[in-house]
């Protein structure tokens, strides 16, 4: 029925509909590459679209970065408050302080917490599971670093590529999957 | 019917309303376990304000509450204020709204909403309810549009607003959902507002497809319509403007988008601008042929 739209049309119109709303800065309007790409679910579909989802994941992928003092597993405590904690980033949001992961927005994570998400699949008994191997440590560091970097589209932020956490929230939320007392883990 | 006995009126009814959702509350609260979702609300989006959590399945819960309050639903007493700010004499121009035209000619509200958004020839744009009334309040009351969409939402002219909205829906309660896709400027929208669905942008990168393209998906405990299927699509849009039990609100479909932009993590939407109008065209097409049963009551 429709035609695609022209992207000067589509863009005059974000233009005319959007404005900036304390730290909302319209700038937040410009897509990056993985943006644009998964903003087309007919092109990703295509060969192109997957060829180019596969290069978009190497480019995600070269961007992560290790933890700079080569600890990856912090204080589960402190992790089960970030992953609770959904603040942070919208326009009724200061800024000033940290912003929490928001994982059981999407994610079942400890059991006892029955107000989980499912947009994600279940990280309930984690570590059990997987074991705690090397591999599965820097797997899941990467994982939250930028799940981008394994499926080009993803629906779960990138919450070390775009800053959404720090480096030590993302350590103790490992330890809330990871470390081997964690209740995750029981 | 005078402005004060109107005032007087509404004042009892809103009164009266408060005390039954508070009654109602607390019934539930303790009848079904609820938690109040102090806590809880950290972890959401979408608790600006602390609200209710609840404990169980949301839909389970909003459909007991619902039976409880039978066929009353709080948002009657929108209806009844928006009927005599409909036939009232108000504004610069002291006139009423019964020439307003919301698509099937002056004044006629039967089924009117169940067509909207459409194309207006006298504006020449594709408008949707909230956008069609403006125009109405500032062409024959002299109201103007301006101080419409920089009121906040629920306050001054936005609470106006939303009593002649809630009014003119319940015409349409029970009509079948038929949003037209004839016009050129028509079939334009919804192109857009379908590329603006599946628009990922922001800090999180998402769109309103990231949480709305799915069957059965939950953000913590509230359920997600999949926005793209028929069923979806006619269950949400035909259910809004809501009454919302949690913070004892109505809501238009302007108000429900802006939260959802919010949690986006985007800039924020001009209300009645054609990005929100675009949005709900792409929905209300999909939405064709099922049930407009708005208000709705929502958690
Ligand atoms: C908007 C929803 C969303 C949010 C918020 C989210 N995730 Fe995810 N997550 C997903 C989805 C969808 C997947 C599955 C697809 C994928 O692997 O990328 C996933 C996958 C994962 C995986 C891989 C699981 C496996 O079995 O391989 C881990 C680990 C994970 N998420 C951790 C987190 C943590 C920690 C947070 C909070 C900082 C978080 N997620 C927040 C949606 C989300
Ligand atoms: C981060 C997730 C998220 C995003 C992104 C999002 N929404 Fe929502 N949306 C929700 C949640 C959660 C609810 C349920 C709210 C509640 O229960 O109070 C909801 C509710 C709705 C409803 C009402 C559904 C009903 O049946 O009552 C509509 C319509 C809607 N969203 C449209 C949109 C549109 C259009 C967009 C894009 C502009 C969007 N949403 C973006 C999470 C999201």
């Amino acid at each position: 029925m429709s035609q695609e739209p022209s992207d000067a049309d589509f863009n005059a119109m974000l233009k005319r509909s959007l404005r900036a709303e304390g730290i909302a800065v319209i700038e937040r309007m410009e897509q990056d590459t993985t943006q644009a790409l998964c903003s087309d679910p007919a092109f990703l579909n295509s060969p192109a679209g997957k060829q180019k989802a596969e290069h978009i994941q190497q480019s995600n992928w070269m961007a992560i970065k290790a933890p700079s003092d080569g600890r990856y597993i912090g204080d589960w405590k402190r992790g089960e408050a970030i992953a609770q904690s959904g603040r942070g980033g919208t326009w009724a949001d200061s800024g000033k302080e940290p912003s929490g992961g928001g994982c059981y927005n999407c994610h079942q994570i400890d059991r006892k917490e029955i107000a989980y998400g499912t947009l994600g699949p279940s990280l309930w008994n984690y570590g059990k599971q997987r074991g705690y191997s090397k591999e599965v440590i820097t797997y899941t560091w990467n994982k939250i670093y930028n799940a981008k970097a394994y499926q080009a589209c993803s629906s779960m932020p990138r919450f070390g590529h775009l800053h959404l956490l720090n480096q030590q929230q993302m350590q103790d939320l490992m330890g809330l999957l990871l470390d081997p007392r964690s209740p995750v883990n029981e | 019917m005078t402005a004060h006995t109107l005032r007087l009126r509404l004042g009892l009814g809103l009164r009266l309303g408060l005390g039954l959702g508070l009654r109602l509350g607390l019934g539930l609260r303790l009848g079904l376990g609820l938690r109040l979702g102090l806590g809880l609300c950290l972890g959401l989006w979408l608790c600006a304000s602390a609200g209710w959590v609840f404990a169980q399945s949301s839909t389970e819960d909003i459909t007991q509450y619902r039976d409880m309050l039978s066929d009353s639903n709080p948002a009657e007493l929108y209806i009844a204020a928006g009927e005599d700010k409909w036939n009232t004499p108000a504004g610069p121009k002291k006139t009423n709204l019964k020439y307003c035209d919301l698509g099937l000619g002056a004044g006629k509200l039967e089924g009117a909403a169940a067509q909207l958004p459409r194309y207006f020839k006298d504006t020449d744009r594709v408008q949707d309810l909230e956008s069609r009334l403006m125009t109405c309040l500032s062409q024959l009351q002299g109201i103007s549009e301006q101080s419409i969409i920089d009121a906040p939402f629920g306050e001054g002219p936005k609470k106006d607003l939303n009593e002649i909205v809630a009014y003119v829906v319940s015409r349409s309660k029970g009509a079948i959902i038929k949003v037209s896709t004839q016009h050129p400027k028509e079939q334009a929208i919804y192109a857009l507002g379908k590329k603006a669905f599946y628009t990922q942008a922001g800090p999180y990168d998402f769109s309103c497809a990231s949480c709305h393209s799915q069957d059965a998906k939950r953000i913590r405990l509230q359920e997600l319509p999949n926005l793209t299927s028929p069923a979806g699509a006619a269950q949400a849009w035909g259910s809004w403007p809501a009454y919302r039990v949690s913070n004892g609100e109505f809501w238009t479909m302007q108000h429900r988008l802006n939260d959802c932009l919010r949690q986006q993590h985007w800039p924020y939407p001009v209300y009645g601008s054609d990005l929100t109008i675009a949005l709900s065209m792409f929905m209300a097409v999909n939405a064709n042929e099922g049930l407009y049963q708005a208000p709705g009551l929502k958690r």
